[in-house]
């Protein structure tokens, strides 16, 4: 008898997780591949090769229609109408505070149908904020929110990822970028191209610091490129990766994390991503407070963070102090690890303005120990 | 399968430990390193400390997580496994031998009715 008690979602790959010796761990509600091997080994196979994730647990929308351009940009911060249809781009969904509800990649596949990925943890959330906001966009508007049923997704990610591809759909778009091959697509380019009888969505897109695509399909197909990939990529020395490695990569190209580095109490320009709120677009959720602090200024800012001591790994939640201000912690750290690449402790966290400058001296509380930190420049580790 | 030596006594918490006349080592169990993955971190407890049972006494971090390790018995710890910290990699490769973290005297022997059995442990680890 198979046992599944919290009744867990299992994306299409689940069997291929099993018999690859998965270990596996509930992340927001999914049966998740945490690692296969171990942690260093898949970082390090990413970093110098490639590695190969299931991200079918992400939500995978599509908002279409006539106004769909005008809905996401009053409902994003970034300014979906400079994408032009084969093209993506970073984007935060904020409240009326300028707090984060989620973080997001937005994707115009053709003009009024784009694609919008989410965090596992927030697509409820997401799902219920959007029909929320179009309430107050217009009802009558010709705007369709939809969540993709039986929708796959895998990441391959690395150096190599490119050869990969080059090998798997060797073949000229049909829908979106008009490229010859998927090798051909710039970063933040996505295009379909048929597998078999059905089309998959190919995007140069990843979280990991590297080169790399995302493919997004129908679960038929994703499970059958699954095994196509490690066919091909086995002279490239792909192996699969899961979510440990998935984490260690993001923190070391500061990516944020939702619920480490982003929540409703935090906001893009805090979080240090002012870069992708569109201020010049006109009305959008949240314009007020963000506009308020990009001329005043904010009070906290996300900062990245490196040991200059041998300590224990530092880890979210634990404080952030600096000599300059005795009485209390200067802030909290909200993502650390041991840096497989660097062999050091890093960590991103929020520390107060006044000591968030590049090169600060900082102290990691942890458990009742402090160890000496430095503010690093963003992000640790940047692809050559 | 992960390895558990029959002359072995273990804990829920993923310890086990080898009793020696009045002296007891502790490490974690193949199953417990296996579950951490690399050992990035290790702190241990000094010598002379005095440590009840089930007192959180080591603490040892993979990139993902810390994890406590507590101590079987109580007594005081006679001697740490100092050579460990460097290199982290023999609690993954050699759990039960180089990769032991303390010793300690034991001072109340009723305690080793507590510990499991490699055929218990054996029962919890498989669920």
């Amino acid at each position: 008898m198979e046992i599944n008690p919290k009744q867990l979602k299992r994306t299409p790959l689940y069997q291929k997780h099993i018999e690859l010796g998965a270990k596996l761990v509930d992340f927001a509600g999914w049966e998740m591949p945490v690692q296969y091997t171990t942690l260093l080994d898949e970082h390090l196979a990413v970093r110098s090769n490639v590695g190969i994730f299931d991200i079918s647990h992400m939500g995978q929308l599509i908002v279409s229609g006539k106004e769909s351009m005008q809905f996401l940009n009053y409902a994003l911060t970034n300014d979906v109408s400079k994408l032009s249809p084969g093209e993506a781009q970073y984007s935060l969904m904020c409240n009326k505070k300028g707090g984060v509800i989620d973080d997001l990649y937005v994707y115009c596949l053709k003009k009024n149908r784009y694609l919008i990925i989410v965090n596992a943890s927030r697509t409820e959330t997401d799902i219920s904020h959007l029909f929320q906001v179009l309430e107050v966009f217009g009802k009558d508007k010709d705007v369709h929110i939809d969540l993709t049923q039986n929708s796959a997704a895998v990441a391959i990610q690395g150096k190599n990822a490119v050869k990969i591809i080059e090998l798997l759909l060797n073949q000229p778009s049909i829908d979106g970028a008009p490229v010859k091959s998927p090798a051909e697509l710039k970063k933040n380019q996505i295009a379909a191209f048929l597998s078999d009888k059905d089309h998959v969505w190919v995007s140069r897109t990843g979280y990991t610091g590297e080169d790399g695509f995302e493919l997004f399909a129908t679960s038929l197909i994703i499970i059958d490129l699954w095994d196509k990939i490690f066919e091909i990529g086995k002279q490239f020395g792909i192996k699969p990766a899961g979510l440990g490695a998935r984490d260690t990569l993001r923190l070391e190209a500061c990516y944020p994390l939702y619920g480490h580095e982003l929540d409703e109490n935090s906001t893009p320009l805090e979080a240090g991503l002012g870069f992708f709120v569109a201020f010049d677009k006109g009305e959008f959720i949240g314009r007020d407070v963000l506009f308020k602090q990009k001329t005043e200024g904010v009070n906290k800012r996300c900062i990245a963070f490196k040991m200059l001591q041998k300590s224990p790994p530092p880890r979210q939640g634990y404080p952030i102090w600096n000599c300059a201000v005795e009485t209390n912690p200067v802030g909290i750290v909200t993502s650390g690890t041991h840096s497989p690449t660097f062999n050091i402790g890093i960590g991103m966290g929020y520390v107060r303005t006044e000591v968030s400058a590049v090169g600060t001296e900082l102290e990691i509380d942890i458990r009742g120990n402090r160890y000496k930190a430095e503010i690093v420049k963003k992000p640790f580790y940047k692809k050559q | 399968m992960s390895k558990i030596p029959e002359e072995l006594k273990y804990t829920k918490t993923h310890e086990w430990v080898k009793i020696d006349g009045e002296i007891a080592t502790i490490g974690i169990t193949d199953h417990a390193q296996h579950e951490l993955s690399d050992v990035v971190f290790l702190e241990l407890p000094n010598k002379g400390r005095q440590v009840n049972a089930g007192e959180a006494c080591a603490v040892v971090e993979s990139h993902k997580t810390a994890s406590d390790v507590y101590s079987p018995l109580s007594g005081e710890v006679v001697d740490s496994n100092l050579e460990l910290l460097n290199d982290l990699s023999l609690i993954n490769t050699d759990p039960y031998g180089k990769g032991w973290f303390f010793k300690r005297k034991i001072s109340n022997h009723k305690e080793i009715e507590n510990l499991l059995s490699a055929k218990d442990y054996k029962k919890i680890i498989n669920g």
